[in-house]
């Protein structure tokens, strides 16, 4: 309770706040202060959701945050220190203890383990500046690595080895590689077409390639007009609950409060999805101006971009991106002379999987630890700061451009009735080309395996994993899908997040089930009994089978049952779909032992 | 107030209100249960000003912290009075309809200036000025206090001079605004509504009444002494003169819990008799020549409690007591009877049907109503009636059904024992989340919580005198001495010291605190003693 900070801490923290207005934020004593302070319980709640921001200030500059960092912290935004104690120890890019100045977060999840992952991890056993990760969403550049720099930006490195990352360890810096798509020069593309094409970093190479037309077109139309052609595209959204954007649109459109906002889900976390990424690094101004639309269009003055910290070259092209329209005038007080204003506002996440549901992110950038909320209320009733919001994820967003130029009927033709549109994959694991893929909704998984060049290792499928470790895996007979949400339905199988990772006949699914149970457990937020504690006891029950021990599948059942009743997100709800799917394949049968 | 003894709130109007003062009150540890509904309010959007000379964690809770001088309350009142008069925020329609004395009181606040104000309270001008606009123009306002106003030698005056800017403001009877003086225990509005007062019977109706009186001797067959009791302060003066030779205490521990607590145990050793009924071994009960051990009014006793807002609740019986203990009832009944004078052994609720006969406040709360509707609120005078959500509702009513509510002048009188160069620094004491009172039922559990008790100071303060923290220094009153280890405390400013209560075993604060009592309330000023601080050599 008594520590204090250092001169350093202290410094990331006002960096990031500006200096203190009086001795009770811990500024110097004035004669005043004696006798009066302001502050109190209504300016910790306007201050509070500065808490993850100004962690982030010095864990970035320290590479850690000590007690007496975080009792300034508290001392600033005026929160008590057991909340922002809770809300440091939530997220696991956020070290409380003292840790090299360097740290490298290795991918072991399911793309990346049996690709390099798990070797660098064995050759560098024992180092206390490296340490396993979930899913960095670089499946189709296995290995990768995420490191953590003390004083210098974080930074990702693809296709790594064991030396690399000693060297990264010591002081180097890995090189950052640009997006790209296999299916660039495609000129059927719509959502991809600028990827690897177009300099991500220039707005006026992006408005050379078609940019800002969009926007243009959309002020024309009104905001009624474009919720109508909305509407009428029939997009469902991208992130995995496949809810129709529209109703959600007009749901806060038509709120009688006024404050409203737009969230864009970046916080793309899904293990074997990294969709997002791409379209982030390779075409970011197409995500600043689908947000720019959508927020015209439900009357939201200010936009949250909420991206995880493992995407910092992401993030750093958004920046970049969001500053260069604001100097043109396409974000801020009037937006391209529409006389409407909107801005946008970033958000790094802290390393938590969870945060990608959507009420926990609102959490997460309020200020409290990111466990979800009951619904209702729906985020369109009460989201963020408890007012009407907007959560798209960013594929779902990206295609409003593309609906407001060809007109949402003439988007509803492509794909099927209830499922229109282009849509997103993403290949890795045992094909020929992994990476992102755009097609018309109907083609079948074969026809996708195909476009990605086929399956590779063994030539032999094993399973297919769809729709990540929240989705599940299917065998081959599954080939003659149509991938579209009703055709999965039709399957009792999901398209989630859009995940495809092959896995060969020669792939140890024991190993690959019980990462995916850890994944879970990890992940789990805790603050559901049933989930918090049936993620363990499925990842124990696991262990003894893939021991030796027969399967007990009643009591799997009953874990999973109550976790799908008694859990209030989906994690909780889906944490078991993928080793059902395991053992129902018999995919652990030989593998035992 | 006005006659009746309870807040006017309900704690539920808190959560809705719009602007409170919290005055004189760190109920955050001192009443957490009551400041879960005022931090309803906050987040409901109601604005807090925290008046105390410390910053306490309440204080830090508030919108506007204002860390006046210890005593200078009425001079702020009086102060945020005048502002409002000379505003013209005063409730003008409520002051004639429902009020007198009006002219007089705006007579005697008019030199308390904003500039007079500052400085006798200490505070800028323009943040009295702010709560002064702020109270008046809120649709709904409260004033809740505790012992930061009760324990000073002008408790009455203090307490009155709150009062006196709720009825100008029109700030009382309507639901959302009043008067709450927060209770310290669960059931002190329940003692004080049962007659455990001086001048009070059952129901708080008047002993000096003869009406009142000749309802419970008609239904006693016996007189009631016609006079008012002593109070505590009192009594000890009575013990002093010889007056009292015998005393009969029931869970109290006067022996720590008094000012001037060394002098307060010489008295009860010179009594000729003492008796002392209560839970556990205090150090007043050995000092007695008899001790009833009781039984716990919590789990192992059948009965009511009624809280600060009014409400009669059930208590009921989990366990039975240990060993040979008994419930008060059960005591007091067989003392009676060796007495000579049995009236039986009735229970608990048989005693509370008696009390509703006697007390109108009560008429309606049966016991099968307080289960089933969760505790009434008095007054409930009959079987129907729904119970009683805020008081004086009736200063509202045209035409006016009682008398009009007073206006009284409050003079503000600095405290007693003057800061010197003697004894520079004010001490003043107080409670903590971890403890209560003086640690009788709290002492024997551990807390995370808790730290030894010391003395604390603004850091500044300790830098001046050389000591570092943890060092034992001696503090010196002009009644006593003690010695303490040396804690930094931020929320103190500089000449400002404080100590808890908590722990007289090791550290017995009331050695120093003066025995000065305020007249009309008999409560000693434990809020502000004067000091000196030595290190020890």
């Amino acid at each position: 309770m008594s520590a204090l900070p250092t001169a350093a801490e202290r410094a990331a923290v006002d960096g990031h706040l500006g200096l203190p207005q009086s001795a009770w934020e811990g500024g110097e004593e004035r004669p005043e202060d004696a006798v009066l302070a302001e502050g109190g319980f209504r300016a910790s709640q306007d201050r509070r959701q500065h808490i993850l921001p100004t962690l982030h200030a010095v864990n970035d500059a320290i590479g850690w945050v000590s007690a007496g960092a975080l009792n300034y912290i508290c001392q600033r935004l005026l929160v008590p220190p057991a909340e922002a104690y809770g809300v440091a120890g939530f997220y696991a890019l956020l070290s409380l203890e003292e840790r090299p100045a360097r740290v490298a977060h290795i991918c072991d999840d399911v793309a990346c383990r049996n690709q390099g992952g798990n070797k660098i991890l064995s050759d560098l056993e024992g180092r206390s500046d490296v340490h396993p990760s979930p899913c960095l969403g670089q499946c189709d550049q296995a290995p990768a690595v995420f490191y953590q720099r003390a004083g210098e930006a974080d930074c990702v490195a693809v296709v790594t080895d064991t030396d690399q990352v000693i060297k990264v360890l010591e002081g180097g810096k890995p090189e950052e590689v640009p997006a790209t798509v296999p299916q660039a020069g495609d000129p059927a593309l719509r959502l991809l077409k600028r990827i690897g094409r177009v300099d991500p970093t220039s707005l006026e190479d992006y408005r050379r390639a078609g940019g800002y037309r969009a926007l243009t077109k959309a002020i024309d139309l009104g905001a009624d007009q474009v919720l109508s052609e909305i509407k009428a595209s029939n997009l469902r959204g991208r992130g995995g609950a496949a809810f129709p954007m529209g109703i959600k649109w007009e749901a806060v459109a038509r709120s009688s409060v006024t404050l409203r906002y737009l969230i864009c889900n970046a916080d793309e976390s899904e293990p074997g999805t990294f969709k997002d990424r791409v379209i982030m690094e390779g075409d970011p101004f197409a995500l600043i101006e689908s947000m720019t639309i959508a927020g015209l269009a439900i009357g939201a003055e200010l936009g949250y971009l909420y991206i995880r910290a493992e995407y910092p070259f992401a993030q750093s092209l958004l920046e970049n991106a969001i500053e260069q329209t604001r100097e043109s005038g396409l974000l801020g007080d009037d937006v391209d002379g529409s006389g409407k204003s909107f801005d946008i506002e970033i958000r790094r996440g802290g390393g938590a999987y969870i945060c990608g549901e959507e009420t926990a992110l609102m959490n997460s950038i309020e200020g409290h630890r990111g466990e979800p909320r009951n619904k209702p209320p729906f985020p369109t009733q009460a989201g963020l700061f408890g007012r009407p919001t907007v959560i798209n994820n960013v594929e779902t967003l990206i295609n409003v451009p593309e609906i407001v130029l060809e007109g949402g009927d003439a988007f509803a033709a492509i794909g099927t009735t209830q499922s229109t549109g282009p849509k997103l994959f993403c290949l890795s694991g045992a094909v020929a080309t992994p990476g992102v893929y755009e097609v018309e909704f109907g083609i079948t998984l074969d026809e996708l395996v195909d476009l990605a060049g086929g399956v590779t290792g063994s030539g032999s499928i094993g399973a297919i994993m769809l729709g990540g470790a929240a989705g599940l895996f299917v065998g081959e007979d599954y080939l003659d899908m149509p991938l579209t949400f009703e055709g999965a339905q039709d399957r009792k199988a999901t398209l989630g997040s859009g995940v495809v990772m092959v896995f060969d006949d020669r792939t140890d699914f024991a190993d690959l089930s019980q990462r995916i149970a850890r994944f879970f457990r990890d992940e789990s937020c805790g603050q559901c009994v049933p989930c918090r504690v049936g993620t363990v006891r499925q990842e124990e029950l696991l262990a003894r089978h893939c021991g030796g021990l027969p399967w007990e599948d009643e009591l799997f059942e009953d874990i999973a049952q109550v976790m799908i009743d008694a859990s209030i997100c989906g994690l909780g709800h889906t944490a078991s779909t993928a080793i059902r799917s395991v053992i129902d394949l018999g995919l652990l049968e030989g593998s035992r032992g | 107030m006005f006659g009746v003894g309870g807040g006017t709130c309900s704690y539920q109007e808190i959560e809705t209100t719009d602007v409170i003062l919290l005055w004189g009150s760190n109920a955050r540890e001192a009443h957490p249960i009551f400041f879960h509904h005022l931090m309803k309010g906050v987040r409901n959007g109601a604005k807090l000003y925290a008046i105390d000379p410390r910053r306490t964690t309440s204080a830090m809770w508030a919108d506007t912290w204002l860390g006046l001088e210890v005593g200078s309350d009425i001079a702020l009142a009086n102060t945020v009075a005048r502002e409002i008069i000379t505003a013209g925020l005063h409730h003008e329609d409520f002051i004639r309809h429902a009020t007198r004395g009006f002219d007089a009181y705006a007579e005697s606040v008019e030199p308390w200036t904003l500039q007079r104000g500052s400085e006798i309270t200490g505070l800028p001008a323009e943040v009295i000025r702010r709560l002064a606009h702020d109270f008046a123009a809120a649709d709904q306002a409260q004033i809740c206090w505790t012992l930061g106003i009760t324990e000073h030698h002008n408790a009455t005056d203090n307490v009155l001079a709150l009062i006196n800017l709720a009825l100008l403001t029109g700030h009382v009877g309507r639901y959302g605004s009043g008067l709450v003086p927060i209770r310290g225990q669960n059931n002190v509005q329940g003692g004080g509504d049962m007659g455990a007062l001086p001048n009070r019977l059952p129901g708080f109706q008047e002993v000096e009444d003869p009406v009142s009186r000749g309802k419970f001797e008609a239904l006693w067959g016996h007189p009631v002494p016609y006079q008012a009791g002593k109070h505590l302060s009192l009594m000890l003066e009575a013990m002093e003169t010889g007056e009292i030779t015998a005393l009969y205490v029931i869970g109290e521990n006067p022996a720590q819990s008094e000012a001037r607590s060394d002098h307060a145990r010489h008295l009860l050793r010179g009594l000729e008799f003492l008796v002392v009924q209560d839970i556990l071994m205090t150090k007043t009960a050995e000092l007695a020549d008899v001790v009833f051990p009781a039984a716990a009014g919590w789990a192992e006793t059948d009965g009511t409690v009624t809280s600060s807002e009014r409400r009669v609740q059930r208590v009921r019986k989990a366990l039975d007591p240990p060993g040979d203990a008994r419930d008060d009832l059960a005591i007091i009944s067989g003392l009676a009877e060796r007495m000579g004078r049995g009236w039986g052994y009735p229970t608990a609720e048989e005693v509370w049907d008696e009390l509703r006969s006697l007390s109108p406040n009560h008429a309606g709360m049966s016991y099968r109503r307080l289960a089933e509707e969760g505790g009434l609120q008095w007054p409930c005078y009959d079987e129907e009636h729904p119970g009683t959500l805020f008081l004086h509702g009736d200063l509202w009513d045209d035409p006016l059904p009682r008398h009009p509510a007073p206006f009284f002048s409050t003079p503000w009188a600095p405290p007693v024992d003057e800061l010197s160069e003697d004894f520079p620094i004010r001490l003043t004491t107080g409670r903590r989340l971890d403890s209560y009172n003086t640690g009788v039922q709290s002492g024997g559990y551990s807390s995370p919580l808790r730290t030894a008790v010391a003395l604390e100071v603004a850091p500044s303060d300790a830098h001046t005198l050389g000591v570092a923290e943890g060092e034992t220094v001696r503090v010196v009153s002009r009644r006593g001495s003690l010695k303490a280890p040396v804690r930094f405390d931020r929320s103190l400013r500089p000449g400002l010291a404080f100590m808890s209560v908590h722990d007289p075993d090791e550290v017995d604060v009331n050695l120093l605190t003066i025995d000065a009592w305020d007249p009309k309330s008999g409560t000693a000023e434990f809020k502000a003693t004067a000091v000196r601080i030595e290190p020890v050599g």
